[in-house]
């Protein structure tokens, strides 16, 4: 059985119909490629994975479990963890704070806890400085954890941005276009990161993306969105070589 | 390799040690000009509300700087805490008749009152931000100090507490002790060192708070709402939480301040109060505990000692809130001074120097 299971997906906003008919099965381990021309919908089928949007028709499950329609806190806690087209990191926040609140619901304490400096605070936030730092190492980010997280370099927040979603230990990573305004060193960089994450966590990871290049190296299997609909699904040499995605993406 | 060392302070644990020693230095300083008599009665005289606006200002910080929501009925919240607590002590002063005890337990009684209309008003705003909470803040102000200021008659005797909603006259006059527009009669019990050990307490929730796990998920929601939900933080939960605890810091400092005078009526915790402590916490920089503190000093102390200006005092000291903002250490001053001093520069110099000192 795979891993995410979407059958029929499907939004409409006011008389737009965005995601239509979506369907995609992910196995556990893959890496999974989400492409299609700007505007085709594909932020917003990560918007309904995550529960940002509730779907109008279909469902989600994941690793059996229905997930359709939940709130976006419960869909993390059930096992996705996303990151954005536009970074959004916690700015006035230290990178390691960053990780850390990533963290959150892994090392529970009450919040009288931390106002009382009882004994479970210090030893909770021992653990999470540990793993914290731990995440960041992987991530070649430790020399920078007392660092505002507004003030790193935009490789770095892209990075900052995937070890926290990493922190929240989820099943399925969603990367939302991670290459996007990187130069070529900084994407090769990105890749052997992607490459990493995936061996080192044995992690599934769905990723939007319009680099190509980066696309055909790393995801076994594509979809290719067009107009909120699957244009063309399988192995990705096939997929990119099928005329109907060059058309979409290229024109005639 | 380098070794580090083991006993390494958290820069944030630092700064609450300073703090705390900061507040105990003025104390004793204080202490020491008053026994020499070197202390003017004036002077004397704003040592408490000196404290009680520090709380105020520390707890609203809470909720404008921490959290990153604008909450225009701070007083509001203090009023609630003010009447139940004096309630409190007021209707208990036969049976406690130990004053500090009775003192203490009026705090508790504002604080748990006050933190419950926070919960209230904060579960009916969860959904709201910015322009519409400071709205919905606003007019809940108003309400508290209207109703409780107005028409709220409580009379007590022997079989326990009674409420009039209109003017009184169901209940008997000799037992009254909240009389409406007149307000309860206070025994004056604040203390200048009651106040500092207060301070102390509440500066430690409020950064403890703000240290903990708790803490960064309220900065969290400030930071990025969207972000928060997709770790598996609830902005709902954190959003009331720091709204909260804000509420019942604000109703301890209300019966604290309400205990300094001889009458508590509704007048004085008007929007201007909420104001006040409002310009408080942005000049002592949001977010910034010590900063809130030394706001609430400065701009306690500040319009007494400009009283010798009649009627130009309130222009004047809005005059100089202006010249505080534009020469304060907010780094957006900082970079507007910058740009301004370079643009004058470019005026003298009559070159394109200026240019590159604002970049």
């Amino acid at each position: 059985m795979a891993m995410l299971d979407v059958t029929n997906l499907g939004i409409s906003f006011g008389g737009l119909r965005a995601v239509d008919n979506f369907n995609i099965q992910i196995e556990d381990g893959e890496l999974y490629g989400l492409i299609g021309p700007n505007g085709a919908g594909k932020t917003t089928v990560f918007n309904l994975l995550t529960g940002v949007y509730k779907p109008d028709t279909g469902s989600v499950r994941l690793d059996g479990k229905d997930i359709t329609g939940k709130r976006v806190v419960q869909i993390n806690k059930d096992g996705i963890a996303r990151t954005f087209q536009n970074i959004r990191l916690f700015g006035k926040q230290s990178v390691l704070d960053n990780v850390k609140i990533g963290l959150h619901n892994i090392y529970p304490y009450p919040a009288i806890a931390g106002i009382l400096k009882l004994p479970v605070y210090f030893k909770r936030e021992a653990q999470m400085n540990e793993k914290a730092m731990e995440l960041l190492k992987v991530f070649d980010l430790d020399g920078e954890a007392d660092t505002l997280a507004s003030n790193l370099p935009y490789g770095k927040q892209r990075k900052l941005e995937i070890a926290r979603a990493m922190a929240t230990n989820p099943r399925l990573l969603l990367l939302d276009e991670p290459a996007a305004g990187m130069n070529p060193n900084e994407t090769m960089e990105l890749v052997n990161t992607i490459n990493f994450v995936r061996e080192h966590f044995k992690m599934t990871i769905l990723l939007i993306e319009h680099d190509m290049k980066l696309v055909s190296s790393i995801c076994e299997r594509l979809t290719v969105l067009n107009f909120g609909s699957v244009l063309a699904q399988g192995e990705t040499s096939k997929v990119l070589a099928d005329p109907e995605v060059v058309k979409a993406y290229l024109g005639e | 390799m380098k070794k580090k060392s083991k006993i390494k302070i958290k820069k944030s644990t630092l700064t609450t040690l300073i703090t705390i020693a900061g507040i105990v230095l003025a104390y004793i300083i204080m202490t020491l000009l008053s026994g020499a008599g070197v202390l003017s009665n004036q002077m004397k005289g704003l040592l408490v509300p000196i404290c009680a606006y520090a709380m105020l200002a520390v707890s609203l910080n809470l909720v404008v700087g921490i959290l990153g929501e604008l909450s225009l009925g701070h007083a509001g919240f203090l009023y609630v805490g003010a009447y139940t607590g004096t309630i409190f002590t007021v209707a208990m002063s036969d049976i406690i008749t130990n004053d500090i005890l009775r003192f203490v337990l009026g705090m508790i009684v504002g604080g748990v009152f006050a933190a419950l209309f926070g919960l209230l008003i904060g579960s009916a705003v969860l959904k709201l931000q910015g322009d519409y909470l400071a709205i919905v803040t606003l007019a809940f102000g108003e309400i508290i100090r209207s109703v409780l200021g107005n028409v709220m008659y409580i009379s007590k005797d022997a079989s326990g507490l009674h409420f009039d909603f209109n003017d009184g006259s169901t209940l008997n006059s000799a037992d009254i002790i909240a009389k409406g527009a007149q307000g309860i009669t206070v025994h004056r019990m604040s203390t200048f060192l009651i106040g500092i050990i207060l301070l102390i307490i509440i500066v430690l929730v409020v950064m403890n708070l703000t240290d903990s796990r708790a803490g960064r998920a309220i900065k969290a929601v400030r930071d990025n709402k969207i972000a928060t939900e997709t770790v598996g933080i609830s902005v709902s939960k954190f959003r009331l939480l720091a709204f909260t605890v804000s509420s019942a810091i604000a109703g301890v400092a209300g019966v604290y301040y309400a205990h300094n005078y001889a009458t508590l009526t509704g007048t004085k915790f008007d929007f201007n109060f909420s104001i006040n402590i409002l310009v408080m916490v942005v000049l002592g920089g949001m977010g910034s505990i010590p900063g809130s503190i030394i706001a609430a000093i400065v701009l306690t102390i500040l319009p007494e000692k400009i009283r010798f200006l009649g009627d130009y005092r309130m222009v004047i000291y809005a005059v100089i809130l202006i010249v505080m903002m534009i020469f304060s250490w907010n780094p957006k001053c900082i970079e507007l001074r910058k740009t301004v001093s370079a643009k004058i520069k470019g005026i003298f110099k009559k070159g394109g120097a200026s240019k590159k000192e604002v970049q």
